[in-house]
């Protein structure tokens, strides 16, 4: 519970003297040590409230300035910016689900160009996302510069003056001590000079206010609250502009690696390629990596269990050659990238390769590549892949494949896939003739098959079977165009096919300068997180006058913010002097101490005795009210 | 019997006892509206001892009441200890269930939907029973043995699947890191939920105490501390909950980064953690702007865990994303 003005206000005991309430006030008002905080702040000295602007552009805006950096502003914009990241976890978003974006253009194409225009497609990147949280952080940093101005200010400033009433503050505790020898303001001043010294022990800012009525002494600490509001207010800036800046020196390449084959990491080697504004084309640092193999452990079949035939401990195993030194071989798996000069280098996918030759009628290799199959069905990798067959016969040629590792027959006789390692190795192919549409120079995906000017021979309706192999297998082509064969990519001496056809991977080459720098803001403002929710921010005063020859010793505390355990701070403080103050021995515990009841409210504005205060007989904390124990 | 059928029969038995648990606490409740009651009858002018209408309108003090009172003190609230020593008891059983999952998985038991929903209500419980060693919280329990109940019981009915083996994005160390934060946090914004819910309900008590009207609500609340107080225990748990949940984000986003390559993508998952955060950091600064103070900041808690267990169930269900992990097909 906080002990802002306003609520002491509300929780003081039956007022004995009504002007006793400005001598808080002026104690917890202390402009120069508080921290700043925007006029509606539920701290801030309420102002005149909708105070309308002087006439004048400079009123206007100045006005305008006050209520863009308010709380109430940066309230509403966060409650706003929370809102409007709705709409981009139910609508697919092109930078992260791009098929999910055309799926939903397929599946409705009216509404699709209204919300597109919208830009509910891209969020993130949208004007008015993007308005909001500009404003949020424009609000941000009018809020946190004069604040950090006036923190630096009050760093250096002293603990404000003793109250003249200590008693008027909720946390007050008082004891006497009888004076052991003979000059009792010398006890007096002793006693402060050591409560001086104890609270310096505590790490408080300490100020003796010594006066005609007593001797006290002034502390404050908790410095460090602020200071940890300002880091992270900050701290998110930083991330916000790492991110911004960072984009634009950041770059994401994919390439798709067969076994036995190498990329080079170069624009023109990689099948698709983001580059933020500043990579310029010779960014790219130039090294090699070859896929060596390709390692995978599946779960055994068994068809009762869902976990049959799952995947895992996938392993690209990589040679990296970099220019100026030795090959190295080094794996990428997945949640360990594998750094190479500057990138990280991650694991996205992988899949069969099957490869296959295809000759003409005279015998002579028209085609022969390892063409990497997208699996279908992640859990019997069954897979589709296309082989587009340009030059070399009498048509061109266009070959839609499946492919099944452990091929099995389903009840209508059409091959299905049981298991996704390679035991029952089973290529099917359809052939379509005519042009396949890649002469005009139009970009086609290797993945997909253009069938629109072709005629299908084999397979579906043609009435013709479509081409089915095994690892090794040579058939003929339709038409007596040539032949086509399955390889077996099996080492010599193989006793089975579990090698017999070539793996795949899919790499992503990442490369962003600007991780670092989003870790350590990221870092920063947690750790200012954590100084500014759980650093208390107090005064303590501890104040010695002579009464009746005897020293009477006040403490009393005031919470700056939230500060839920300042009855206890002020208590131990009371203890931890009075046993310094036995140590020293210039004073002694009066035998009788003053009777403590009703000496000041409960938290909740009850006065209650002190009596009450002990544990009640079942346990339960007294107040109920989940005070901490002390 | 395996490790795993073992766990199943521990959870049923551990919702069994909080169901018991639930039922004491309920009692307790009714009887703490007798107590309000009699207090009243004996005592009516203690009601609003003190009470002053805050000028400034920052909050009124009214007594919480005659639950305080001397008059009552040694017999009162048994049931709700009966309550919390089953609710122990339950934990025990719970703990073990979890435990002994873990043990049939061979890994944390936090991997998929059944897992975190059975780590989540475990941490929840744990996080209360833990905070009553400290503060009095015995009157949020029937609230949170209620929803222990539901979701616990829900999720091994509904979520349950069978040990298989972690898929390979989860094999990483930010799965214990990261899951076990996230299910920490979750913990403390339950609390700070069951306290919003009683703060608002009392602040209503209060205002109608202040406006003389002739009936006040549920008496229970009438022992219970007053909405100020309740508010700030409430911002107490849910700022502890706010650091954890930042730092799940942030470990979110290392692990991201090294399993999807790039640290933070807008996932759906991504976007609405990063959605309870920011409610979270609006609830914060709701509590320090003149004007949300109280109720108005209250909602926010409750609007901010009602998030928490959307991203858990509608999320993690039926939102297509990279977080697959509900194991549910
Ligand atoms: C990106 C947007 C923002 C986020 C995520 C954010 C988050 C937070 C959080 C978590 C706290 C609690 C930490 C503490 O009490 O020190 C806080 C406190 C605070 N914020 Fe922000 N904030 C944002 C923007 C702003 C803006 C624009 C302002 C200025 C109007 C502002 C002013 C404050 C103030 C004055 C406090 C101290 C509250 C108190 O006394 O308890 N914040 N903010």
């Amino acid at each position: 519970m906080s002990n802002s003005r306003s609520d002491q206000a509300a929780t003081l005991p039956e007022p004995q003297d009504p002007n006793a309430t400005d001598d808080v006030n002026a104690t917890g008002g202390d402009r120069a040590t508080d921290p700043l905080r925007p006029s509606d702040h539920i701290d801030s000295e309420a102002d005149a409230g909708v105070e309308s602007p002087r006439l004048g552009v400079v009123g206007w805006l100045r006005w305008g300035w006050r209520q863009l950096t308010s709380m109430r502003t940066a309230l509403v914009l966060l409650l706003i910016l929370a809102i409007a990241a709705i709409p981009g976890s139910i609508f697919p978003q092109r930078m992260a689900d791009p098929n999910g974006v055309t799926q939903w253009k397929v599946d409705h194409p009216d509404l699709f160009p209204i919300l597109d225009g919208m830009q509910l497609f891209d969020v993130y990147l949208s004007a008015w996302f993007s308005a909001i949280y500009l404003l949020l952080f424009l609000s941000l940093v009018g809020c946190v510069i004069p604040r950090i101005k006036h923190h630096l200010k009050a760093l250096r400033a002293r603990p404000p003056r003793t109250p003249v009433r200590l008693g008027r503050l909720d946390d007050h505790r008082e004891t006497v001590r009888t004076v052991a020898g003979e000059d009792a303001q010398a006890a007096a001043a002793q006693s402060i000079a050591i409560a001086e010294k104890q609270l310096r022990a505590l790490r408080y800012r300490v100020e003796r206010y010594d006066d005609t009525r007593g001797f006290s002494v002034s502390a404050e600490r908790g410095y460090a609250r602020e200071t940890g509001n300002l880091l992270f207010h900050l701290a998110l800036v930083g991330v916000l502009v790492s991110v911004g800046v960072g984009g634009s020196f950041a770059y994401t390449g994919q390439r798709v690696v067969v076994q036995g084959t190498s990329f080079v990491n170069t624009l023109l080697d990689y099948s698709s390629m983001n580059r933020g504004r500043f990579v310029s084309d010779d960014a790219l640092a130039p090294y090699r990596m070859t896929l060596d193999s390709f390692d995978v452990a599946y779960q055994p079949f068994d068809p009762n269990k869902s976990s049959s035939g799952q995947a895992g401990d996938f392993a690209a195993n990589v040679t990296v050659s970099e220019p100026g030194q030795k090959p190295h071989k080094a794996d990428v798996r997945v949640n360990h990238p594998l750094g190479v000069a500057g990138d990280r280098v991650y694991l996205l996918g992988n899949g069969y390769a099957p490869t296959i030759t295809v000759k003409n009628a005279a015998g002579d290799v028209v085609y022969h590549d390892s063409v990497p199959f997208l699996p279908q069905n992640n859990s019997t990798m069954m897979s589709m892949g296309i082989v587009k067959v340009a030059d070399g016969l009498p048509e061109q040629l266009g070959l839609q494949g499946f492919f099944y590792p452990t091929a099995a027959p389903l009840e209508s006789g059409a091959l299905t896939s049981v298991y996704p390692a390679l035991v029952n190795p089973t290529l099917t192919l359809n052939v379509y003739a005519g042009d396949l549409g890649i002469n005009d120079g139009t970009p086609r995906s290797v993945y997909v098959l253009d069938t629109g000017a072709m005629t299908q021979l084999t397979g579906g309706k043609t009435g013709v079977a479509s081409i089915e192999l095994s690892p090794g297998q040579t058939t003929a082509l339709p038409n007596g165009m040539g032949t086509i064969t399955f390889e077996n990519e099996a080492p010599k001496g193989a006793t089975d096919l579990s090698q017999s056809v070539k793996r795949y991977v899919s790499l992503q080459i990442h490369h962003d300068p600007s991780e670092q720098w989003v870790l350590v803001f990221a870092v920063l403002a947690l750790a200012g997180l954590v100084l500014a929710l759980f650093v208390p921010r107090r005064r303590m005063w501890v104040k010695a006058t002579v009464v009746d020859g005897a020293v009477r010793l006040e403490y009393a505390g005031l919470a700056r913010g939230e500060d839920p355990t300042l009855g206890a701070a002020v208590e131990d403080l009371r203890d931890g002097h009075a046993r310094l103050l036995d140590a020293d021995g210039s004073t002694t515990p009066e035998a009788a101490p003053v009777p403590e009841a009703l000496e000041g409210p409960t938290p909740d504005g009850t006065p209650v005795p002190e009596a009450l205060e002990g544990p009640t007989p079942d346990g339960t904390d007294p107040d109920d009210s989940g005070n901490p124990r002390k | 019997m395996n490790f795993d059928s073992l766990s199943i029969l521990t959870i049923w038995t551990a919702v069994a006892i909080y169901a018991a648990a639930f039922i004491a606490y309920a009692f307790d409740l009714a009887k703490r509206s007798q107590v309000a009651a009699d207090a009243k009858t004996a005592v009516p002018e203690r009601e609003l001892v003190g009470a002053t209408v805050g000028g400034s309108g920052a909050g009124t003090a009214v007594v919480a009441g005659g639950g305080k009172s001397a008059d009552a003190a040694p017999t009162r609230f048994v049931t709700a200890r009966i309550g919390t020593a089953l609710t122990t008891l339950g934990f025990v059983f719970h703990l073990a269930g979890t435990v002994l999952r873990g043990i049939a998985a061979g890994r944390v038991p936090w991997s998929n939907m059944y897992e975190f929903a059975m780590m989540g209500t475990l941490m929840i419980v744990a996080v209360y029973l833990a905070v009553n060693i400290w503060f009095d919280l015995k009157y949020l329990g029937t609230f949170i043995v209620g929803l222990v109940v539901v979701l616990l019981g829900g999720a091994a009915t509904g979520f349950y699947v069978e040990v298989v083996p972690l898929a390979d994005p989860l094999k990483s160390v930010w799965l214990v890191i990261h899951v076990f934060v996230a299910t920490l946090g979750t913990a403390f914004f339950a609390l700070a939920f069951a306290l919003s819910v009683f703060q608002l309900m009392q602040a209503r008590r209060e205002s109608k105490i202040l406006a003389e009207a002739p009936k006040t609500g549920p008496r229970f609340l009438a022992t219970l501390p007053n909405s100020e107080r309740l508010e700030g225990l409430a911002y107490r748990f849910a700022t502890v909950g706010f650091i954890l949940w930042t730092f799940t984000l942030m470990a979110g986003s290392i692990w991201a980064n090294d399993a999807w390559g790039r640290y933070w993508g807008f996932d759906t998952k991504e976007t609405w953690t990063f959605i309870i955060w920011v409610l979270y950091a609006g609830y914060i600064h709701a509590r320090a702007t003149r004007g949300w103070r109280g109720s108005r900041s209250a909602w926010l808690s409750i609007v901010g865990f009602a998030a928490v267990l959307f991203n858990f169930t509608i999320v993690n269900l039926f939102f297509k994303g990279l977080h697959v992990y509900s194991g549910l097909s």
